[in-house]
């Protein structure tokens, strides 16, 4: 049997007592065997907790409110016999009281009068035997309305029981980090199958682009060929359908052979656009972009670009004296290229690479790498002020005087 | 004092920058050469001072706010100036002062096309075997029309001293009377 109430206890203990205590604003539980005391919460949670058998209460009375008290807290007086010899220390060292008084601010469930007076009268701690104290509630009896056995209750002090409490903190500690690895071994095993997922998903897209590659007399017919190019144009637009990856190849020379293919290949066109080269952290970002997840590493870019020239293919890595690294196109000239820039100097009458960046829509970088191509080249000459560097046509070697 | 007339190069700000170019860059000192001694004949000055070249309006083209004095991270760069005196020092057009190279003479004519210049005055107007003054020699009324008229006194004493290694002249240096005799 047990009831908990919110009550406000003053609480005086021990067989010969009474006293003003400090146990106030706690829960009062009372058992089939005992009455516990605890601060809010912490009984249902098994820490420490003030017990007072039944066996020892003689009678108990409700207070009749005096003539001059006007609190409303209901008051229940118990009237308890002398301490056994062998009695524990309790709360407090002694007392001339003997009697407690449980004072209920907020008010009594007015059962709670009939139920203490019925355990009392039961007298269950007679008929079984005491269980040794960290068992309590297995023989809290019956009565039906126990729905969940009580928590644990120990005596708790000196060391030991500071010891105990912070044994089992971390021990609480411990079963919710293992409930954390859990939800993330969980978690693990969901990404296992989205990997599993994709990975089919690609083999399919392998197996159509097998298909639609075919040459045409084994094709199924079913396939146009410009469906074939618009399926292509789909995949392309959507990243790289089959990055070349490291693990697929044995030497890293192979990988970097392939990749270099790749790049090409998907950098051919882009290039062209923007003008027919294009910086090294451009390329990173547009490679590792349709990449999705397979990225790559600036070192294994940097390999793969250097492998394109030796392969013959339209795109080739071109380091500038600044070191700059761009890919451009094979047909890339640069006496085209200085040829225009001259020209567009001479237009001008000046040119900063912001400028030039600006007019031909490319990198401030690559435009001022290509004004000091033109320079280099003899076609330009430079102002530089504390504004900007400025290019001019090369009127020292243009003008005869 | 006459004017100078400024080349092309004068307002055409890649002038006051050093180029890279290689071929670009030959023009360049060519042209700030020619001007140089242009500049200093037609003033008559003999010294460059680097320290001084921003007041100069040689090096200072405030039309087109240039200077050849490059403004680098804060700090001045005689860099492109000290170039440039070099290579005049290279063709015996200019030598410097003091060790750090801050303050330079300028020899719109060669040290030794000066003496030969001055010795042939001195031969065609009779002077061989007697002194003159060196006074005389630059402010005096028989070489008004001399090109050496007005010339700095230290580029005249140097001039001199190559004739005295050819011993075509004597220098007679005392605190106050300098003169050459001419042989």
């Amino acid at each position: 049997m047990k009831f908990i109430y919110d009550a406000t206890l003053t609480y005086a203990y021990t067989m010969v007592m009474l006293r003003y205590t400090n146990f106030e604003s706690g829960e009062l539980v009372l058992t089939s065997h005992r009455f516990l005391w605890g601060r809010p919460g912490d009984i249902s949670r098994g820490l420490t907790c003030l017990s007072l058998s039944l066996r020892h209460i003689v009678f108990f009375e409700e207070e009749v409110p005096g003539p001059f008290s006007f609190g409303r807290s209901k008051k229940i007086i118990i009237h308890l016999s002398e301490s056994p010899v062998d009695k524990m220390p309790g709360p407090l060292d002694n007392s001339i009281y003997n009697y407690i008084k449980f004072s209920f601010k907020e008010g009594l469930d007015p059962n709670f009068h009939t139920h203490l007076s019925d355990t009392i009268m039961r007298r269950v701690w007679e008929f079984t035997p005491i269980m040794p104290l960290n068992h309590p509630d297995s023989n809290t009896k019956n009565s039906g309305d126990i729905n969940k056995p009580l928590p644990q209750i120990k005596t708790r002090t000196g060391i030991i029981g500071i010891e105990r409490s912070l044994q089992e903190q971390q021990k609480a500690t411990d079963e919710s980090i293992s409930m954390a690895f859990q939800d993330l071994k969980k978690l693990m095993e969901v990404a296992k199958d989205m990997v599993s997922i994709s990975k089919t998903i690609s083999a399919k897209i392998r197996v159509i682009l097998d298909k639609i590659t075919l040459p045409l007399q084994e094709r199924q017919g079913d396939i146009t060929e410009d469906e074939t190019v618009r399926f292509k144009s789909y995949l392309m637009s959507l990243g790289i359908d089959d990055p070349v990856t490291r693990d697929a190849y044995k030497s890293s020379n192979e990988y970097f052979k392939q990749l270099a293919i790749q790049l090409a290949n998907i950098l051919e066109e882009p290039i062209k656009e923007v003008g027919g080269m294009m910086t090294l952290t451009d390329v990173y970002c547009r490679v590792n972009r349709a990449r999705g997840l397979e990225l790559l590493s600036p070192e294994d870019l940097l390999n793969a670009s250097r492998q394109l020239a030796s392969l013959s293919l339209p795109i080739v890595l071109r380091v500038f004296d600044s070191g700059v690294m761009v890919l451009q196109s094979r047909s890339h000239d640069d006496n085209a290229i200085v040829d225009v820039i001259a020209e567009l100097i001479k237009e001008r009458g000046s040119l900063t690479a912001e400028e030039f960046a600006q007019s031909e829509g490319i990198s401030v970088l690559l435009a001022r790498e290509r004004l000091l191509v033109t320079e280099k080249r003899g076609r330009a000459s430079r102002d530089d002020t504390i504004e900007a560097l400025r290019f001019y046509p090369n009127l020292f070697l243009e003008k005869d005087d | 004092m006459a004017e100078i007339e400024w080349p092309w190069q004068y307002s055409f700000p890649p002038f006051f920058t050093l180029q890279p170019h290689s071929d670009t860059r030959a023009k360049q000192l060519a042209a700030w050469k020619s001007l140089i001694l242009e500049y200093y004949r037609i003033t008559k000055q003999a010294i460059v001072d680097i320290r001084e070249v921003h007041s100069s309006p040689l090096f200072n083209n405030s039309a087109i706010n240039r200077i050849l004095f490059r403004q680098d991270n804060g700090k001045l760069s005689s860099e492109a100036i000290l170039l440039i005196l070099e290579e005049l020092a290279k063709s015996g057009n200019a030598s410097p002062l003091d060790k750090t190279k801050q303050r330079w003479l300028i020899y719109w004519h060669t040290l030794e096309e000066w003496g030969e210049i001055i010795y042939n005055w001195a031969q065609d107007n009779g002077f061989i075997g007697s002194v003159c003054t060196l006074f005389e020699l630059t402010q005096g009324e028989d070489t008004t029309h001399q090109e050496f008229y007005g010339l700095d006194t230290e580029v005249l004493i140097r001039a001199l001293k190559t004739l005295e290694a050819n011993k075509k002249a004597e220098l007679i240096l005392f605190d106050d009377n300098q003169g050459v005799k001419f042989f």
